[in-house]
């Protein structure tokens, strides 16, 4: 049952093979025996997922059941959630319930997938290997001495695991693709705006963007068609109509343009990843894509942009953390000042108070210009270099993270090289492009996958060609022996 | 150096509250006085993954106020985060226009006790107001209210253009009439519509830099607008005179005490980390938008005034007057539309409703008194139907609420005025008759005698005789 697709569930819950409340207890069980050693969720709900499992069987029976009815998911716990504990992995919301839904819980529970709960993640998503966690780190299910990836790290680990058909997570430098490369499946970062933010807790405002974890290309059809669109209570999410994703997935690769970013195929690059993208690109040629190169220069300047931008942007999303309203706040203040210091001193982490005071400095007056402006400046001439090499290609291929995943502990010293873990996905997040990451081999032992950049809401394109990449190999179909 | 030798030099930074029904980014309700938390929704309060959605009617007003000072309106304006920490701030910023405000310059003409002046407008911005803190109902605690968090507030910068107390008050006044006339504001001042920011320097006439200034902030009354400046002034001559320098600090005016003293340094000096708002795209409106409220834009005071002065002939005192206020210019223009004599509608309005409304502390929108009926007494006096007097009693009864109108007033009072003259003439010959001793020394030229005759027709007639007929049958029976 877990092994299958979320077609496959849907067309056995159609013959009744099984009812909703058996797949989801099924899924409910795998958690319960296998998640320990994971630590990939942070909240269960498998008693609400059982109850809402019976309420759609009998609507079912009716011949009511809404479109995916039954399909188990979980949500990474940046996702508001009404009801349920919303932590964002931090001790500052541990105590945190919210009183709505996000737009994107409220869209996926309104067609009947199932929450089997939230997933463990980076604190406020700040971190690319899942190690940034109150709720401690989460484990890779191809190697328990592995990082899963992050910041949707649970997220990421539970599809692999199969303990849920698919997963929300949200990418703001690679925290979607990053995760899904080294977990051996699909993670889709659709363009800025697609998908609504309202709901998903803040850490970077202008890259933050909510997408998919599954295990393959045509479930992110499907949960995107479900997710995307725009919401008025979100003034940034684009007012443009939704295609549908799945239609277009088999569509020949006849004569499409593909370009070889060169800027992704440097020093540091693990050969066994170079040679597995090059594969995928001889597969693509000889289905009738056009191989070219491409140069997106301004990428050299993608990493300090970016950690420019988003520090600075949580600086201030950050701010209503404050002990007053709601979350964590310290025993006994003696005063305000007192309040504010121990109670975020205590309730954050190291990284994201590191965070905190890079934006706060990046933004002071006199710095302002040097740091934010410039960074900003870099950011429109990623986009430009990108909408050139868009003129030539219709999608742009490189790898997804420069090596498979590393050992817990590995980098959490060297901040350096784990900032480095998002250099080829951190381009496409301040351009606002969608990029997907699709599993292509292995290396060590461990998944890796091709990351594919579409051109504005070109979403479609980008599964079109994942779709090919999988009805022609396996390694999206790979689940960790544990696991499978 | 006496006070004459300083030129003193002010700025105003006015905060006005947009007249809207709901906040500036979020749906819940701006009505005020609600119970403490309970028009603060999700938004309002901050609460993780929320975000922030412009109100159009907010933008219609900032649009109405450029206009309404000749402004340029910027088709493209930009939301900032101010950065601070403060516990009435929930999100630990304040959304605000920084560089790219919806309104730039423009000016207003004030009017001085014997003069106009231009003051010009540097900017006006939109902005989100705070919560309140309550110090007071909680021992040694603060308690938060959040209802005013996410009010709409217009900010209009002024140029350092005013050069005494006066001035000030006169362009703060001028603004609260404007924002009101535009209905940008309901200007209710008890209700913190409208907050005065005093930027406070002194300098020696024929310098040309100026003076290290102070800001006095928030003061929310006109009267205490004037008395802050004062003391600054006052203060700051002081400290010059004395040899020592003007610090440029924050103050508050402490009504009290009648007196300004600096913000504890803690809550100024702060640097703000502005930087674009994430959340919400540059906002873009287009000549469609602006040219839709301009069309619509209502009369100013100035130009009412003009307006009255010419079309109904009034001196400029009663012009200027009975457009200062727009519901009272309203009910002016009703009055004389029914009543059909301009004069004599500004004569009533102005002494008799005026006087009502001022002494009772009435709001012309709440008087008891409707224009129509007003406007029919003075249609009455006009044809001569009734007398002033009456009109006075039948406007008596109206504000008491014991008329239902004027007309079956009137009637049910048997109070029209006697002007026929085969009534009065009978009436007449008794009196002559009846008071030979006076009608004696009359014509033996003790004219004053007239007044005794006509006032005995008045008593004999209970005061409806009409007194210019009365006269003129006097004169002819006695002449």
């Amino acid at each position: 049952m877990h092994e299958q697709s979320i077609s496959q569930m849907l067309d056995a819950l159609d013959r009744k093979e099984y009812s909703c409340e058996e797949l989801i207890t099924h899924h409910v069980d795998r958690i319960h025996q296998l998640d320990e050693q994971l630590n990939t969720f942070i909240t269960h709900t498998a008693e609400q997922a059982v109850t809402r499992a019976r309420v759609l069987d009998t609507a079912r029976a009716k011949g009511e059941a809404p479109p995916l009815a039954g399909i188990p998911i979980a949500h990474k716990d940046i996702f508001c959630t009404e009801g349920v504990k919303t932590s964002a992995g931090s001790h500052m919301l541990d105590n945190f319930t919210s009183p709505y839904d996000a737009t994107v819980v409220e869209k996926l529970q309104a067609v009947g997938a199932i929450s089997l709960g939230k997933t463990n993640m980076d604190e406020f998503a700040m971190g690319s290997s899942n190690e940034n966690s109150y709720y401690g780190a989460v484990k890779n299910p191809w190697s328990e001495t592995a990082v899963p990836g992050g910041s949707s790290g649970g997220s990421a680990a539970a599809v692999a695991a199969r303990l849920c058909a698919a997963a929300t997570g949200t990418d703001t430098g690679g925290s979607i693709r990053q995760p899904a490369s080294m977990c051996g499946i699909t993670g889709l970062k659709p363009t800025y705006g697609r998908v609504s933010r309202w709901g998903m807790i803040a850490y970077a405002s202008s890259l933050d963007q909510a997408g998919t974890l599954t295990r393959s290309a045509e479930d992110a059809a499907i949960l995107l068609n479900v997710m995307a669109g725009y919401d008025p209570k979100d003034s940034t999410s684009l007012f443009m109509d939704v295609p549908d994703y799945t239609q277009a997935l088999n569509k020949p690769i006849d004569g499409l343009r593909i370009g070889v970013c060169q800027e992704y195929f440097g020093q540091g690059l693990d050969p066994d990843i170079e040679s597995g993208i090059q594969l995928a690109l001889k597969m693509f040629e000889s289905a009738g894509a056009v191989i070219s190169d491409v140069t997106i220069p301004a990428s050299q300047h993608a990493i300090p942009a970016y950690y420019v931008i988003a520090p600075a942007e949580a600086s201030a999303n950050l701010s209503r953390y404050d002990g007053v309203r709601f979350g964590y706040r310290c025993e006994s203040p003696a005063d305000l000042a007192d309040l504010y210091q121990r109670s975020r001193n205590e309730g954050f982490g190291t990284e994201v108070k590191q965070r905190i005071m890079v934006g706060s400095f990046a933004l002071s007056a006199g710095y302002y210009d040097a740091y934010y402006r410039k960074a900003q400046q870099i950011r429109r001439l990623i986009k430009d270099d990108f909408l050139a090499a868009f003129k030539k290609v219709d999608l742009i291929i490189g790898p997804t993270t420069p090596t498979p995943a590393f050992k817990i502990g590995e980098k959490s010293e060297d901040q350096i090289s784990m900032y480095l873990q998002d250099i080829y996905t951190i381009t496409s997040n301040l351009a606002g492009l969608p990029a997907g990451s699709f599993p292509v081999g292995f290396s060590q032992g461990l998944p890796f996958g091709v990351q594919i950049i579409g051109n504005y809401l070109d979403e479609a394109r980008i599964l079109n060609l994942a779709h090919r990449l999988q009805l022609e190999t396996d390694w999206h179909k790979m689940s960790p022996e544990e696991f499978s | 150096m006496p006070r004459a030798d300083w030129e003193v030099v002010i700025g105003l930074e006015i905060h006005v509250q947009l007249l809207t029904q709901s906040k500036i980014f979020s749906g819940a309700s701006t009505r005020f006085g609600a119970d403490p938390n309970t028009q603060a929704c999700a938004i309002d309060l901050g609460l993780p993954g929320v975000l922030p959605v412009v109100n159009e009617e907010v933008y219609k007003r900032a649009v109405t106020f450029g206009l309404g000072v000749g402004a340029n309106i910027n088709t493209r304006s930009v939301f900032d985060r101010k950065n601070y920490f403060y516990p009435d701030l929930p999100k630990g910023y304040q959304i605000t226009q920084l560089s790219d405000p919806i309104v730039e310059g423009g000016e207003v003409e004030i009017p001085l006790a014997d003069a106009t002046k231009i003051i010009r407008i540097t900017r006006a911005h939109l902005e989100e107001d705070a919560g309140k803190s309550l110090h007071e109902d909680f021992h040694g605690q603060t308690g938060i209210d959040l209802n005013r968090a996410g009010t709409p507030l217009l900010e209009i910068v002024s140029e350092p253009d005013m050069r005494s107390s006066a001035e000030a008050v006169a362009y703060a006044k001028y603004i609260h009439q404007l924002v009101t006339y535009l209905k940008v504001s309901d200007g209710e001042m008890s209700q913190g519509s409208l907050r005065c920011d005093a930027n406070v320097s002194i300098r020696q006439f024929g310098d040309n830099e100026l003076g290290t200034r102070t800001e006095t902030k928030n003061v929310n009354s006109f009267r205490f607008l004037e008395r802050a400046i004062e003391y600054e002034i006052e203060r700051q001559i002081g400290v010059l005179e004395s040899g020592g320098t003007v610090n440029q600090q924050t103050l508050l005016f402490d009504p009290d005490r009648g007196e300004t003293r600096p913000m504890r340094s803690k809550e100024t000096s702060r640097d703000y980390r502005y930087f674009p708002e994430p959340d919400l795209l540059p906002v873009e409106i287009d000549q469609a938008f602006i040219e839709a409220i301009r069309q619509n834009m209502p009369e100013l005071a100035p130009q009412k005034a003009r307006r009255f002065a010419e079309e109904y002939q009034l001196s400029d005192e009663d012009a200027r007057s009975l457009s200062a206020d727009s519901h009272l210019a309203d009910y002016y223009e009703k009055v004389v539309g029914v009543g059909k004599d301009s004069k004599l509608a500004a004569n009533w309005v102005r002494v008799e409703l005026l006087g009502q409304l001022n002494r009772k502390n009435i709001d012309i929108s709440e008087t008891p008194v409707d224009a129509k009926e007003l406007g029919y007494l003075i249609a009455r006096i006009k044809d001569g139907s009734i007398s002033g007097k009456i009109a006075k009693t039948v406007f008596e009864a109206l504000w008491e609420g014991e008329a239902e109108s004027a007309e079956s007033f009137i009637e049910a009072n048997g109070l029209v005025q006697v002007s026929d003259s085969s009534e009065l003439q009978p009436l007449i010959d008794s009196i002559i008759q009846n008071n030979p001793k006076q009608v004696e020394q009359f014509k033996a030229g003790k004219t004053k005698l007239m007044d005794f005759f006509v006032g005995q027709v008045m008593k004999e007639t209970q005061g409806k005789a009409n007194p210019k007929q009365v006269n003129e049958l006097l004169n002819k029976k006695l002449g």
